[in-house]
Order: C-alpha cells, then structure tokens, then sequence
C-alpha cells in the first residue's frame, strides 16, 4: 500500500517529553552511539545513598562517542527526570572527564543535551566543585578548537550553573518549550516576591526564559521544533563550515561592552513583551502564537 | 529509602545482550538494570525504594513476574521513586524484554 505523500503522517517525537537515552538516540546517527560508563559499569551517587534517597545508576548522565551526520561527535545527554538533571560530583565528573577525552581526541563537536536546574543541592559543595569544573572544561574544549554545542529544549530546561554551562559553550539550539536563564523562576519569586516575579505565571516564565525570547534577544543561535529531528537538523546545519574561534581578550572585551550595553538598553523592562518590543517587534503580543518558521522570517527583518 | 532483596526461582531466560537498562529514575517511575546472575533458575532482585513500608506488594509483584516469564539466571537491580505496581511490572516485562532481545 503506497498512500500519497501528501497523506502521511509526519510523526514527531517530541524533544521535551523524551528520556536522555531516547534524545541520544533519536538525534544522532542511528545506532552510532557507544556509551562510556553505561549503567552496569557506572557508580549511583555517594551522597544520595548517605542522605537515604535512592540513585541513578548513571547518575543522570549519559556520555559516550556517536557520528552525527557522519561526522565523529563525543556526547553528553543529562536526564532532567532524574533529580532535576541536578549535578552531582558523579554526574560532573563523567562530564569533565568526556570533555577531557575532547581536548585530545578532537571530534567535530561535542553536543551537550542540557536539561538541569543546575547543582544538586543535596551534595552542596561536591556538587559546586563539579558544575565550575564543568564549566572550565567546556572552555578548555573550545578552546582546543572543538566546538560545544549546547542543545536546550527539555522539561528543567537549563538553570543555574547549568544556564552558565550552556553560554559558556559555542552556541545554542532551542526549542520553543525550552528554557534558559540563571535563578529559575521558584528561586526568584521565594528571594524577592511574587510582586517582582510570579513564577505560576506559565506565560511570563516562557516570555523572559523561553525559545523564542532567547531567540530574538541572540542568545541561542537556532530556534527549532520540539522534535528531536529538528534538534537534530538544527546541530548538522549549525556544525556546518563552523570554525570555532581562537580565544582572545579583544572579543571577550567586546562581548563584555555588548552585554553591557544591552543591559542598559533593556533596564527597568519587566516582561519579555517589552523587551520585543524595544528589539523593534511591531506586534510583541502575537510573539507567542507565532509557529518556529514565522519567527525565523520575523527575526530577520528585525534593525540590527 | 528501604532496601529489599528478594530471590524467586524462575525458567531460564536467554540473553541477547550483556545487560539491560529501562526506564529513569523519576516522580512515580524506576529503573531496572537485568545483568546475567549466578544462578541459571533463579532471579535475584535488589530494590532500593524512596517508600517505605511497602515489601509484602513488591514481593508479590516480583514473584508474579517470576512465575510469568522466563527470567532466571539474572539479576535485577532496581531504583524506585515511588512507582505504582502496575508500572513496576510493565517496567520489569520492558527490560527482561530488551534483555532477551524481544520487544524494545
């Protein structure tokens, strides 16, 4: 039976909604991946076991090599159902360790599935140490010349230092539903108060952390579907003719005068609304009813 | 988090792969690691469990399921937040199926 084309179900398997190991299969090529430490070789969390509460036996955290595209990638992929995707020491050490194993292997990328409020609180400083070790390891991966590409599009999106994690690397790809910032929204409203930021307010959460918002603001450099294959899409074409650049302190100078700036461009703002807005968006309000490719088309034709 | 061991006597089962992982250790869900055990008629299973109280349900459960399938000669290490017992056997069918190399 040949139905036509223009019937068949295009089938999606939503980013967001999937388990780390079925992103990991999903967006690389099929049945590449081979998993360093798997489950049956790897150690739950000390701490947790101490504090009675039962581990992972990855520890949240799946790394391993794969191709993407037919091109050699190490990977790392946290599972956000798993306490958060919170870094714990295990957790930090299998991702500074696949880091490591980048500086001298040299693939052509590392990807990086965020999805994690950032340190797992219960291993406190252990699990401080871990998240700034990962984030000196992203930059000593880049700056071997690998590039890391952070995909952000799962249910804890990336928070904390793992919301630093993530800019640290070379660049972004998004998903609408997916979410990006530094204190979450729960942490925001219990230290300053639900009159500075009401975080059950589900729309505004999105409006000041979401895709789209990080999108149009140039934080994350591809916005696409909630679909792993568009995740996956989104990393091939990223990767494409990417020349990672050597490190200098005259672009981080200027990177530090253009964050300045924009600081001060968007100060007082309090809504993602108002900062479209001010961005030179003619209709901020239709922003979260607009589909991906609309966006895209829209952002284009937005005054440098 | 309580720790139980439970061993019940079970037909043979035939590996397809080394060891077997399902499922994630989150709100309402566990995971269940199958590694090839020591005894070819028996299957070993060790829980760690976040609900306490609970050892009578999942030695039912658990016997159920050795009674039910061919799961001898492993041993299944298992990492619960608080799964409902229909989800534990879904989720022990799942992995004895991925490790016998039947249904993914």
């Amino acid at each position: 039976m040949n139905a036509p084309v223009a019937n068949k179900l295009v089938l999606r398997r939503s980013y967001f909604e999937a388990s780390a190991r079925a992103r990991v299969a999903a967006v690389l090529d099929a049945g590449s991946f081979r998993e360093f430490l798997p489950p049956e070789a790897s150690e739950p969390s000390p701490h947790l076991a101490v504090l009675d509460i039962p581990g992972a036996f990855d520890d949240g955290v799946i790394v391993g090599s794969a191709t993407l595209g037919g091109r050699p990638v190490l990977v790392i992929a946290q599972e956000g159902q798993f306490m958060g995707g919170a870094v714990g020491e295990i957790h930090g050490a299998k991702i500074v360790g696949l880091l490591r194993r980048a500086v001298q292997e040299k693939p052509a990328a590392v990807i990086f599935m965020a999805d994690s409020g950032g340190v797992r609180l219960h291993e406190a400083n252990a699990g401080l140490i871990a998240i700034s070790e990962v984030m000196r390891a992203v930059l000593d991966t880049r700056a071997a010349g690998v590039p890391v590409i952070a995909l952000v599009g799962g249910s804890c999106g990336a928070f904390g230092g793992m919301g630093i994690v993530s800019r640290l690397c070379s660049a972004i790809v998004m998903s609408e539903e997916g979410r990006l910032a530094l204190s979450g929204p729960e942490v925001i409203e219990t230290v300053a108060g639900v009159e500075e930021f009401d975080s059950k307010d589900r729309a505004l959460v999105w409006r000041v952390t979401g895709g789209k918002h990080r999108y149009l603001t140039g934080d994350c450099a591809e916005l696409v579907e909630d679909d792993a294959a568009s995740f996956r899409d989104g990393a091939i074409a990223l990767l494409a003719g990417w020349q990672e650049p050597v490190p200098a302190s005259s672009t981080l100078r200027a990177e530090q005068t253009r964050l300045t700036e924009r600081r001060q461009r968007f100060a007082g703002l309090r809504d993602g609304l108002e900062v479209w807005q001010a961005l030179g968006v003619a209709e901020p309000r239709q922003i979260p009813l607009m589909d991906r490719d609309s966006l895209v088309a829209l952002k284009k034709g937005l005054p440098a | 988090m309580e720790k139980l061991e439970f061993r019940f006597p079970a037909q043979p089962a035939t590996p397809a792969a080394g060891a077997a992982l399902c499922g994630v250790v989150g709100s309402g869900n566990l995971e269940i690691l199958i590694r090839p055990g020591d005894e070819a008629d028996a299957c070993v299973v060790s829980v760690k469990t976040s609900a306490r109280g609970f050892g009578r349900i999942w030695e039912a459960v658990i016997a159920e399921f050795a009674a039910r399938h061919a799961a001898g000669g492993t041993r299944i290490a298992i990492n619960d937040m608080g799964a409902t017992p229909a989800v534990v056997s879904l989720r022990l069918g799942q992995a004895l199926g991925e490790y016998t190399g039947g249904v993914q």
